[in-house]
Order: structure tokens, then sequence, then C-alpha cells
């Protein structure tokens, strides 16, 4: 089939979906957020190397190229970065953790249950408090208080993909080809960066995991787990 | 007269002390404010906070705040939200209010198999989702996608976003998980995880995989992310 016709095929609907298809993990992801300091990029939760903890890590404003762009980049003051555990099955952020910039330094609040659910924050002042001097590309602060660890800076993207096939795949260029072989493929953030935020948080801080959601549609036999999602908020 | 000597002298050592005391307390002033000592002094915006020195202020961390983002599992909304309205209206929505995407997911999901099928000269009609490996049809798919939008994170157990060789999946996403190909794997694959579809093989287009892999990165100790390319 030529081009054109692929073109003419994907037509109508088909080609509003395709040209806004995958661009990144969350990178860049809606007209509203891109290119601003509340665009979320990713989002990794595992267990530390501490089995007994977990890690919660948000990376935002990704990509960053490399030097004075990741350089220049800086947290926003007026943006509340929170990671929101569920821990009763009902995806609704029974704790949060925050972290939010003043100064020199990232402040985190939590856990702690907020005093709101949902896309309206207040910073929890009440929550247990601690601070890390936000890093630079050449030092790193990391902060360890009370079982916690914390980090704020620049750090190489951890996302891999191959984004410029990606968008030929998806465009009909390479149909119906599709992806390249290992050997031709190339990952588009390989040298990259974004800002990162680390928390390293114990178990025991984030309570009981409900039944793993899996059990709802099917998915039997997986152990229970903590629904965690990351939201960026921006102060009024 | 003697009365008067004896005040006098008390005068002069009060005095003495004074201009002491005075010289003391300035140069205390200047090099011990601190901001545990109780007093609004340096360059302090408050008692004891803010400025060069201190930690911000309570006033500092005041307001509401108003969701503009929002993250659960990778790639979701650049994925199946069709339409950059649909995909500012699901970043400031809540998890809880996203049945309304549903539908929307299952049509995305179902418009990139017509993609192909077109590409391919088959009918569309022929070229559909079939239930992924973890036994989900489109509609059930489409619902945990929008609806269940957030990491599974199992504590005290393996974290992995899907692990072939021991079939744990949604328990967590480490940084070296291969998303990308998991989710292709979900949206194109079919069910049988042995003979997977759009695999590449026999000229079928290759999209359960983009064939690239962490790489030269590596997992640190905590911030567990690498130092910046540079």
């Amino acid at each position: 089939m030529k081009k054109t016709t692929i073109f003419a095929a994907i037509g109508g609907v088909g080609i509003a979906v395709l040209a806004i298809f995958l661009i990144a993990a969350d990178h860049i992801d809606s007209p509203s957020v891109e290119g601003t300091t509340t665009d979320i990029a990713d989002l990794y939760a595992f267990e530390g190397n501490n089995p007994d903890n977990t890690v919660l890590i948000a990376t935002i404003q990704g990509p960053l190229a490399p030097g004075d762009v990741t350089n220049n980049a800086a947290f926003d003051e007026n943006v509340l970065l929170e990671f929101n555990i569920d821990n009763t099955g009902d995806f609704k952020e029974d704790l949060v953790i925050q972290a939010i910039k003043r100064g020199d330094s990232m402040y985190f609040f939590g856990p702690v249950a907020p005093e709101t659910q949902g896309l309206s924050s207040i910073v929890e002042t009440s929550g247990p408090r601690h601070r890390v001097k936000i890093s630079t590309s050449e030092n790193v602060e990391v902060t360890e208080e009370d079982g916690m660890k914390f980090f704020a800076g620049p750090r190489r993207d951890g996302f891999f993909f191959d984004f410029n096939r990606f968008n030929k795949v998806i465009s009909g260029e390479v149909a119906p080809e599709g992806f390249l072989p290992p050997a031709e493929a190339s990952d588009f953030f390989e040298d990259l960066n974004v800002l990162a935020v680390s928390v390293e948080v114990p178990n025991s801080m984030l309570g009981t995991a409900p039944a793993h959601v899996g059990g709802a549609v099917g998915i039997n036999g997986l152990p229970p787990a903590y629904n965690v999602w990351v939201s960026a908020k921006r102060k009024q | 007269m003697k009365i008067y000597k004896l005040s006098m002298l008390f005068i002069a050592i009060c005095t003495s002390l004074l201009f002491v005391q005075c010289s003391d307390d300035d140069d205390n002033v200047i090099n011990l404010a601190t901001c545990n000592d109780g007093i609004k002094n340096g360059d302090e915006e408050g008692v004891d906070c803010g400025g060069s020195a201190c930690g911000p202020c309570e006033e500092a961390f005041t307001g509401t705040y108003v969701q503009e983002d929002i993250m659960g599992r990778p790639g979701i909304n650049t994925v199946f939200s069709g339409s950059p309205e649909v995909k500012n209206n699901f970043n400031t929505t809540t998890v809880t209010g996203r049945a309304d995407f549903t539908p929307i997911f299952e049509n995305t999901l179902e418009t990139y198999h017509d993609v192909y099928a077109e590409a391919l000269g088959l009918d569309p009609a022929n070229v559909n989702y079939e239930t992924n490996i973890l036994g989900l049809d489109a509609p059930t798919f489409s619902k945990v996608l929008a609806e269940f939008d957030a990491l599974q994170v199992a504590p005290n157990a393996q974290t992995v976003y899907f692990d072939p060789s021991t079939e744990v999946a949604l328990t967590g996403r480490n940084i070296d998980d291969d998303v990308i190909d998991i989710s292709l794997i979900l949206m194109f694959g079919g069910g049988d995880i042995n003979n997977l579809n759009f695999d590449g093989s026999d000229g079928s287009p290759l999209l359960i995989s983009d064939s690239v892999g962490f790489g030269d990165r590596q997992v640190v100790d905590f911030p567990y992310l690498e130092t910046p390319n540079m």
C-alpha cells in the first residue's frame, strides 16, 4: 500500500490519535503542562537496597539537554510535588510525601495523612519535616534522617526508548515494518537529563498494604500492594 | 560630705561598667544573631526564620496548590488519551474520576490496530486487540489503564513492572524495567507469551518491542539515578 493511501486510511479520528501517540513515559505529555515546571517525566517505585524500604522517584521538566540547559534547570517554589500513597485500595491518597523548594533546599513533609484529598492540597506542615540542599550536577547532597533518605537535583534520565523510530512507526512512514532490530534502534533519552526527587522510606511508615487491585480483574496471586502516583500542583 | 564622696564613687563605677557592657553588647548583637535566639534579628523575616541563615518562616508554606500534572503508570496519558483536550483533562482529574476515560482508551487501542491492518492491506475488522498475557480483554484492560492508574507497589516483595521469568506483574517499577516493551506487549502481543503477535517474524510488523534496552546506564546507590550527562 502506498504511503499516501496509508495516510488516507489513517485519516479522520485516526490521525488525531496518532499525532499525539506516545511521546515518552509522561514527559511532555499534554499541551497544558509541556515545557512548564509542573511537567512530570516519570515515576519509579521499587524496593530499596534495604529491603524494608520503598524508594519513590519522580522526575520532572525532562528531557533536559546536557550542559547549560541542565545546569540552568531549577525547581519552582510554586510547585508542590506530591507522592500519593493509597493503602486502603480505593485509589484515594491516604498518605502523602510532599516536596517543595524553598531557597537552596527541598523541604519534605510526610508521610502524613493529607488534610484534603484530590485536586487541591496544602503543604502538610504538621507532618514530619525534612530538608535536603538541592544538588548540582557535580555535588550530590543527601539527607538521611529518621530512617528516611532524601535527594533533589539533576540526574541522568533513566527512561529508554527509540522515540524517533516510534514517531515513524505511528505516522505510518515505516509501516508495516514497525520498529527496528536492536542493531539499528537508538535510545532517544540516552544522553539527556531530568530533575529528580528521590525519597527512600521504611515500609513501616506506609501502613499495611491492601489486597492487590489485580484481584478485582481476575489477576490473582499477586502480593498486597499500595497504589502510588505522583502529582504536581501549582500555588494559586 | 562623706556620703557625697561615696555616692560619686558608686556612680563612677556604674558608669564605667556601663561603657564596658555597651561595647560588648554591640559586638554580640552583630556576631551572635542566631536562628534560635527568640528575637527577629540579622536579616530574618520573622522571629528566627527566613533570611539567609534560617529556615523559611511558616508563612512560606501557606496557600493552596492545584493539580496540573499526574502520573501513575508510564505512558498512559500520552498513549491512550487521543487528543490534546483529553490529555489536558486527564492531567486535571483524580484517579477516581477516570470512568469517562475508559471508553476513550478502548477506542484508541482499537484504532492502533486498524492503522496497521490498513498498512498491511487487511480488513481492519479482522485485526483487533486480543486478550493480553494478563488475561485482560479490551474493556477490562482499558478500565485498568484508566481507573486503576497507579503503580502497584508491594512492600517486602519483588517489585517489578513485569518479570516474564517469574510472571510477577504490577508490583512496582524499577528504573531498568523495560516499561515500553511491556506496554507494547500488553497492547499488541495477544495472550500467548510464547507466541506473541506483531513480533516482526514472517513479514509481520514489529510492534511489541522498540529494541532499545537500558544500555550503558547503571542503577546506582541512592538516589539511584546516575550523575547527569554533561
